[in-house]
């Protein structure tokens, strides 16, 4: 027999039982749409990852103080991130700018009008060129505002219109919990990057949010505590030394070996590394799932084809008494099962596809459709129907020409 | 003709069921000789070994002990694959219940033994050709696309002649062909068998039915798996 009449029986033998190769194929249909939308979901999410970070601000830098270390009070001011860090750090070649921001919630007021929880970021004059904030209206507060604690206020756009709605918010009053502020400026769109909304938040100078919003009895003595210290490093210097140099001017000023020192320095680079590290283990997870739905529907398969070649015992017999030897009928089932899964695999491509859009389209979340992920799921299907259609292929071609053409 | 060399040519057919002590002779040793374009009955009651003999004489089973000799070609030792071989360019089948395939065209059904048929060399159209040739002949020119329960169970016996003849074979194998026939269809089949015959082919036909085994040259009678006896029917037999 040749192979175009082996597929030519096998596919007369789907079409003639068309509700129950449907129904074979459901396993292999899910089975491949599962694999195609959890790999369009991870890679979108680690797409969105990827962009969000790239977000934060060109060729960035960030100073962290490590966990647990440094609690205001220890003594140990070695390991404390401080406001005045910032000076430092801006010293090392290199770098362009630094900026800190601390965050914390206040309620703000205007005219009758009172928002309560609003994002209030104390921060420096390089804050919109680090973090790649645009102002659309006004302008951003400068360094000597900055070290002359003024009183002015930069909102975000979303912010500005829920204060002000369609009226212009430069020079006007706010009171944010019981300071009054100018409002100077008004940052242009920006939308969430990560889990900060940059559009609902009000940016102050750090030295009035440290004075007014969060004092410290500390200060005083030891500098105001900062969370992190985002470093803007040109993009010509090589990154590696202007790291370590700034581990080194931090470790002298706080006069500890560098070894001592207990801060992390992180790169945008190895953010996205561990990020993609944990994409990976959430990404080698949905295999697994996908990979299991594949072998349950290869089972589907293969009890299906076992269930008709039982049925089918008749017509098995009738092939053989006309000729058909063991190897055409296990080649006929063989072919059956293969095109059942193939032809499922390609609804299944249709339907992880189409799902995979219609999640991104529907959802919060990002999907990214990988080409590699339609042949991947789609092979599979294919290995999956020759596997587990071998043994009912087996079987068949091993009844026995009388008892078959006996059976009822 | 009977110079020929015979077409069925069996000796000694032991076919034994059973393992260890406990052995059931189902055939105990036949001899049929079969010469070419002869028309022969096999009669017995059920469990004569009459069916196993059909079975064996049509390469769907293998004898226990004995050789077979089809048109010359010792078919005794051969395995599973080349006994179909064998059925699909040797033998014509025609069973009681027809056994064409279901939701399948005539047209198709009678295609069926082209396909599994090995270097024929023959495109699909030319199968087509021949399938639709060998319906015609049998009377079904108009029924070629009609699906088996949409014919009445005379032209269901007729597509499955005509997909017993397509592949030319030397030996017909008729086993109750007018068994699940209403008697008008039974006489058209046999009319259909007796016009083959006429053509020189060979066919041997189990019935149970002695009007009709009287209608062929010659009847076997089978009993507890051994020939009882060959009786010459009508005029024109030989011995």
């Amino acid at each position: 027999m040749s192979v175009s009449e082996v597929f030519n029986i096998a596919w007369e033998g789907i079409i003639r039982n068309k509700v129950r190769s449907l129904l074979t194929m459901l396993g292999v249909i899910i089975g491949v749409a599962a694999v195609i939308i959890m790999i369009a979901i991870s890679a979108g999410t680690e797409a969105a990852i990827a962009e969000q970070i790239q977000g934060l601000g060109s060729n960035l830098a960030f100073i962290q103080a490590s966990f647990g270390r440094g609690r205001p009070g220890s003594g140990d001011t070695s390991a404390m991130l401080v406001y005045e860090d910032t000076e430092v750090v801006e010293s090392v070649p290199g770098v362009i700018g630094t900026t800190v921001d601390q965050t914390t919630t206040q309620t703000v007021k205007v005219q009758g009008n009172t928002l309560t929880d609003v994002p209030v970021v104390g921060t420096t004059s390089d804050f919109p060129s680090v973090r790649d904030v645009d102002i659309a209206q006004g302008r951003f507060f400068n360094e000597t505002e900055v070290d002359r604690k003024a009183k002015v206020a930069v909102l975000g756009s979303n912010l500005a219109t829920e204060l002000f709605g369609d009226s212009d918010p430069i020079g006007q009053q706010i009171t944010v919990d019981n300071t009054k502020l100018t409002v100077i400026g008004v940052a242009d769109d920006k939308g969430v990057v990560g889990s900060t909304d940059f559009d609902a938040q009000l940016y102050t100078p750090i030295t009035v949010l440290f004075d007014k919003f969060i004092p410290s009895q500390f200060a005083r003595f030891m500098g105001n505590r900062v969370r992190i210290i985002y470093a803007e490093i040109d993009e010509d210097a090589d990154m590696e030394q202007v790291l370590t140099q700034i581990q080194l001017k931090l470790a002298t000023s706080k006069d500890v070996p560098v070894d001592e020192l207990s801060f992390t320095i992180q790169t945008q680079q190895d953010i996205i590394d561990t990020q993609g590290a944990t994409t990976e283990a959430f990404r080698s997870l949905l295999a697994w799932v996908a990979a299991v739905s594949l072998i349950v529907g290869g089972i589907g398969i293969m009890n299906i084809m076992l269930v008709s070649v039982t049925e089918r015992t008749r017509e098995i017999g009738i092939r053989q008494s006309v000729g058909a030897t063991p190897n055409d009928i296990r080649w006929q089932f063989l072919t059956e099962a293969l095109m059942l899964s193939l032809v499922g695999g390609l609804i299944g491509v249709f339907v992880g596809v189409g799902g995979s859009w219609l999640f991104g389209a529907t959802s919060d979340m990002r999907t990214v459709i990988v080409p590699t992920s339609i042949l991947l799921a789609f092979g599979s299907a294919a290995a999956v129907g020759i596997f587990f259609g071998f043994y009912p292929a087996n079987k068949a071609a091993q009844l026995d020409p009388i008892e078959a053409l006996r059976h009822e | 003709m009977n110079d020929l060399q015979p077409i069925i040519e069996a000796t000694n057919i032991k076919k034994i069921y059973g393992m260890g002590d406990i052995q059931v002779a189902a055939l105990a040793g036949v001899d049929v000789r079969i010469d070419p374009g002869e028309f022969v009955a096999v009669m017995g009651p059920s469990g004569s070994g009459k069916s196993t003999l059909m079975n064996i004489l049509g390469c769907l089973d293998r004898a226990t002990e004995g050789t077979y000799l089809l048109a010359g070609e010792d078919v005794s030792g051969l395995d599973k694959a080349q006994l179909a071989e064998i059925r699909n360019r040797k033998i014509g089948f025609i069973f009681q219940s027809y056994n064409l395939l279901p939701r399948t065209t005539a047209l198709k059904n009678v295609m069926l033994p082209l396909v599994y048929r090995r270097g024929n060399g023959l495109s699909h159209s030319e199968r087509e050709e021949k399938a639709k040739a060998a319906l015609a002949a049998v009377g079904l020119a108009d029924r070629m696309q009609h699906e088996p329960h949409e014919m009445s169970g005379g032209q269901q016996q007729r597509v499955a002649i005509a997909r017993a003849l397509i592949n030319d074979p030397v030996l017909i194998l008729a086993d109750e062909p007018t068994g699940n026939l209403d008697s008008r269809s039974g006489e058209e089949i046999m009319a259909l068998l007796h016009d083959l015959h006429a053509k020189g082919s060979t066919i041997l036909m189990v019935t149970h039915e002695s009007d009709i085994a009287e209608q062929t040259e010659r009847t076997i009678h089978m009993l507890d798996g051994v020939i009882e006896q060959v009786v010459q029917n009508g005029d024109g037999g030989e011995v």
